[in-house]
């Protein structure tokens, strides 16, 4: 709001030195937005709850044989007799078709499917962002080539491209499903890092600082990436619990982690001809899996609220 | 608004060449020989090899099969199966399936998350908006396989509400279900979308401006605030249409309905080529669809993009 | 939402009741405060003023001092919550509309009471044509059809000088430039002819050539239908032009009143004072502008005594621990300034000294 009474400096100096200050600020702003959404977050008890959840998750699948006695690789592991069998006193999930203790495979089950959602949330912001930056930063043909290319690739739908993809590949491990979801969620990175740049390059402490004749990499990297970080943390930290729950998608039509690993997805769709007889061997994965993407899609959640400055 | 529309129809035809050519090269990368896998376990007698190849163009080069394909495409001809039947009458078979699953649960999903959400905005910070956040989080977080499994189990086994599976008993019993599986996840989106817009547009300016006006409540919320939160949540359904068929693979295996997912997935499996190119060739060219429309919508519902 | 007591139901006074209730509106120890997660911010804290029919009352003051809350409270459009209105009377024609209906108050806003907001842009809204937004003021009170509606609407918008009315009814609010927009939020205040307009620094967000043209036309309006207008400004060159009388506000409380040119020519108080100073002059040029140091005051923690202390040139002590009172302000004889009042312990040497 301008003010008349508020001080008006009348001479160039003064209005440089205004500029330079202009400047500084633009780079304290992001600073501090980012300080503000940490400080905000932290004061969140939902923040709290959810990080419990989540470190708890880590730690499951880092160190999963703290959690229980028993190992999925081992041999006799599985025990054909116990087949379907419900839960029991040292069995508390029971025992899936194979015989193999759910418990178990459940614990070791956490460690792929943190990864998965972990690295392809890595992969996308990655490919995702420095596109984008390149094609807002460049502008011209570089921004309508790669925007066309992020339209052919947001085509196609993530299971449908998935199901496409994967079949042909054939799946297997996290490293070739995070691949594959990493390729097809990128544009959505993309399109959020360019309109931001595209904004970000127009704004006047943008203008500001190049007037001061700061080069063109200071301007990228001091003024527009900064400005340009708080939303794109908020939709990768969304995506995460999205990615878990698409690769459990995956591996449940069998296109995705596949024998001898270990998915909540795959024990979901195996647990499925007999769910009618035996529920206890579907419940107890769809409940792991349940409780992990709460927890990230939550953590998305609290994120957004923290550090997006239009909610506030 | 014409040349807008123009425009945008322009604008989709190097995505549909482009897609169409990756869906091409990637499934002309399936492994293993389809003549082959066409004779069994017996070895292809070569010289119906060689007539077969050939009548499938699989000796000429790739863009020579791209060509052969992308022209059939669009004189609604999706290929054929190497067992020689048009893939188009597998289409003309199972797409009603889908289509009115695929509806249905747009239409769930619209309306209930549409009601949601603006309960919700309307009543910030009170317990029914709580319970609406709670509910859309469990929906969001449970996946749609367990969801379709858990409610096949009360409500179709245990409860006797609805059909256990199948589509024996027609639309609407047995869809009823399976497209509120499927609406599910969206519904609850299009719920936050809804109440997070609307929220903010009623603290926007120009309907400050309509109360001062002197407006009844029911009109400054229900025309002059909704209009404008209704821009995004069009975007959204109109990407999610598209994105629907897509998940009813999922529900499809779950409640076993003989629709384009469950075919395209049996498909994926027996590594029928031509099957699988042309169902999804089919559903991407819908998802596009579905989002030109969104756009054309938009232009509708927004006046300032008309003239940009 | 309102449930209307037919018992209470008061029927809306007609302008010619005027002579028997006094002024056209009148606001007695307004107090609203917002309650927010830093506290409670008070935001007017017992603001007096009256507008008459056909008079143009200037409201001054800078950003958060409280004229908007006020004129929003007169408007019954604050957010209750997290606003409230602890105390004070708001009498429209001698009635209180604080103690109305909210139906009642519904009906008398845009028809009885119309407002005038700062950016037409945003204000205005952007999915709907103007026709349509104009239209709606008969549709809703009046009960027109669309088409009466829509020919009201390009009468209205022939009314405030918009060119080729009737071929530009359809357009939406972005087609139009600056200008153009205030003249149809203008149009749209205007649209029933109400007693009481209230302008919130109508003019601020347009260009100087254009302010004064709609400046002009609102000035022009005003005399023609004889409305009470309520100008909420921070400059004062648009005021002199136009208000007859003023209120100067500072952090919720009015600090002094006093007819247009009084005010100009003696103010009686150092904030005014101020103000005044800061207006560029051509007789002085290249000397350095004047400006009041220091900021607005944070409305959780304003200073005790008088609020502007810590800016005020002539603060003393007392100033700092006892608040001063709005008194009327007289000749160095004693004889009465009509209308004149000021909130300042000095107010004797600042109009006289």
């Amino acid at each position: 709001m301008s003010e008349k009474t508020i001080e008006r400096p009348t001479t160039d100096e003064a209005s440089l030195a205004k500029e330079i200050e202009a400047e500084e600020k633009a780079a304290a702003r992001q600073a501090s937005l980012l300080k503000d959404g940490w400080a905000d977050l932290r004061k969140r008890p939902l923040f709290i709850v959810t990080a419990f959840i989540i470190v708890c998750l880590i730690a499951l699948a880092v160190v999963p044989s703290l959690f229980t006695a028993r190992s999925p690789f081992s041999d006799g592991f599985c025990q054909l007799q116990n087949s379907m069998n419900g839960p029991t006193g040292g069995h508390l999930f029971g025992f899936d078709v194979q015989g193999c203790d759910i418990y178990t495979r459940t614990v070791y089950g956490t460690r792929n499917s943190i990864v998965v959602g972990v690295v392809t949330t890595i992969a996308t912001t990655l490919i995702g962002g420095l596109l984008g930056m390149l094609a807002g930063l460049v502008g011209g043909w570089v921004d309508a080539v790669l925007s066309r290319i992020t339209e052919v690739f947001s085509a196609l739908p993530l299971i449908v491209g998935g199901l496409l993809i994967m079949s042909i590949w054939g799946g297997g491990d996290v490293w070739s499903v995070s691949f594959i979801m990493a390729i097809l969620g990128w544009p959505q990175v993309f399109r959020i890092m360019r309109g931001e740049v595209i904004s970000n390059k127009y704004n006047d402490y943008v203008l500001a600082a190049r007037a001061l004749g700061a080069g063109s990499w200071r301007i990228a990297f001091r003024h527009i990436l900064p400005n340009t970080l708080a939303p794109v943390i908020v939709i990768s930290t969304m995506n995460l619990g999205v990615y878990i729950a698409a690769e459990a998608a995956l591996s449940y039509l069998g296109i995705g982690i596949q024998y001898p690993n270990i998915s909540w997805g795959l024990m979901i769709s195996d647990a499925q001809d007999r769910f009618l007889t035996s529920p206890h061997a579907l419940l107890f994965p769809a409940g792991a899996l349940s409780i992990t993407v709460l927890a990230f899609i939550m953590l998305g959640d609290v994120v957004r609220d923290a550090f997006d400055p239009k909610m506030r | 608004m014409g040349r807008y529309v123009v425009r945008r129809l322009l604008q989709v035809i190097p995505v549909v060449i482009g897609v169409t050519f990756i869906i091409f090269c990637l499934v002309f990368a399936l492994p293993g020989d389809p003549i082959q896998a066409l004779a069994g376990e017996k070895r292809a007698d070569p010289n119906i090899a060689a007539i077969l190849r050939d009548h499938y163009h699989l000796n000429e080069p790739l863009y020579q099969q791209y060509w052969h394909y992308i022209s059939g495409v669009f004189t609604g001809d999706l290929g054929e199966t190497y067992n020689g039947r048009a893939i188009s009458d597998i289409v003309s078979q199972r797409f009603p399936v889908t289509l009115k699953l695929g509806l249905t649960s747009f239409a769930v999903e619209a309306v209930i998350g549409i009601l949601a959400g603006i309960l919700s905005a309307l009543k910030k910070g009170k317990f029914l908006d709580n319970v609406v956040l709670v509910a859309t989080l469990v929906l969001i977080s449970i996946p749609v396989f367990v969801l379709g499994s858990v409610l096949q189990l009360e409500l179709g086994v245990n409860l006797k509400l609805t059909p256990v599976a199948g589509i024996e008993k027609g639309w609407p019993q047995s869809y009823i279900l399976p497209a509120i599986v499927l609406a599910s996840t969206s519904m609850a989106y299009i719920a936050r979308l809804v109440r997070s817009s609307l929220t903010e547009s009623i603290r926007a300016d120009y309907v400050r401006t309509a109360i001062a006006k002197g407006l009844p409540r029911r009109r400054v919320i229900g025309l002059h605030a909704m209009r404008n939160s209704l821009i995004p949540v069009v975007t959204f359904l109109g990407f999610d249409l598209g994105a629907l068929m897509g998940g009813a693979i999922i529900t499809e295996r779950v409640f076993n309905m003989p629709g384009i997912g469950q075919q395209l997935a049996q498909s994926v499996y027996l590594r029928e080529r031509p099957v699988v190119v042309g169902l999804v060739t089919l559903l991407v060219l819908i998802y596009l669809a579905a989002n030109l429309l969104v756009d054309l919508m938009y232009a509708v519902l927004d006046p300032r993009i008309r003239y940009e | 939402m309102t449930i209307i007591d037919p018992t209470d139901a008061v029927p809306a006074p007609r302008p010619g009741d005027a002579e028997k209730t006094g002024p056209l509106l009148e606001v007695r120890d307004l107090h609203v405060e917002f309650k927010t997660r830093e506290g409670v911010v008070r935001a007017v804290n017992g603001v007096n003023y009256s507008v008459n029919s056909g008079e143009t009352l200037a409201v001054l003051g800078e950003s958060g001092s409280g004229k908007s809350v006020t004129a929003q409270a007169i408007m019954g459009i604050l957010d209750m919550p997290p606003a409230s209105i602890p105390k004070g009377e708001i009498r429209f024609y001698g009635q209180d509309m604080l103690k109305m209906s909210a139906e009642e108050r519904r009906k008398l806003r845009g028809a009885r009471i119309a407002m005038i907001f700062q950016d037409a842009l945003s204000s205005l809204n952007p999915v709907l044509s103007v026709g349509f937004q104009l239209g709606e003021m008969f549709r809703v009170h009046q009960g027109l059809s669309r088409k009466e509606a829509k020919a009201k609407a390009i009468e209205l918008m022939d009314r405030v000088k918009i060119p080729a009315a009737a071929a530009r009814v359809n357009d939406y609010p972005h087609q139009f430039s600056g200008g153009m927009r205030q003249r149809i939020m203008i149009a749209m205040a205007l649209a029933l002819e109400p007693d009481l307009i209230i302008a919130d620094e109508p003019t601020t967000a347009l260009d100087v050539t254009v302010q004064a043209q709609v400046m002009d036309l609102l000035a022009e309006l005003q005399r023609e239908y004889r409305m009470g207008l309520i100008l909420i400004t921070h400059d004062l060159g648009v005021v002199a032009d136009v208000a007859d009388k003023i209120a100067v506000m500072y952090a919720g409380r009015i600090v002094e009143t006093a007819p247009v040119h009084e005010l100009y020519k003696r103010p009686a108080h150092p904030y005014t004072r101020g103000l005044l100073d800061s207006i560029p002059r051509l007789d002085q040029k290249g000397r350095e502008l004047y400006a009041i140091k220091g900021l607005p005051p944070n409305l959780l923690k304003v200073p005790s005594g008088c609020a502007f202390n810590p800016r005020c040139e002539k603060a003393q002590d007392i100033c700092r621990t006892e608040r001063p009172l709005l008194v009327p302000v007289t000749e160095r004889d004693g004889t009465e300034l009509p209308g004149r009042a000021s909130a300042c312990h000095f107010w004797k040497e600042t109009i006289h000294g």
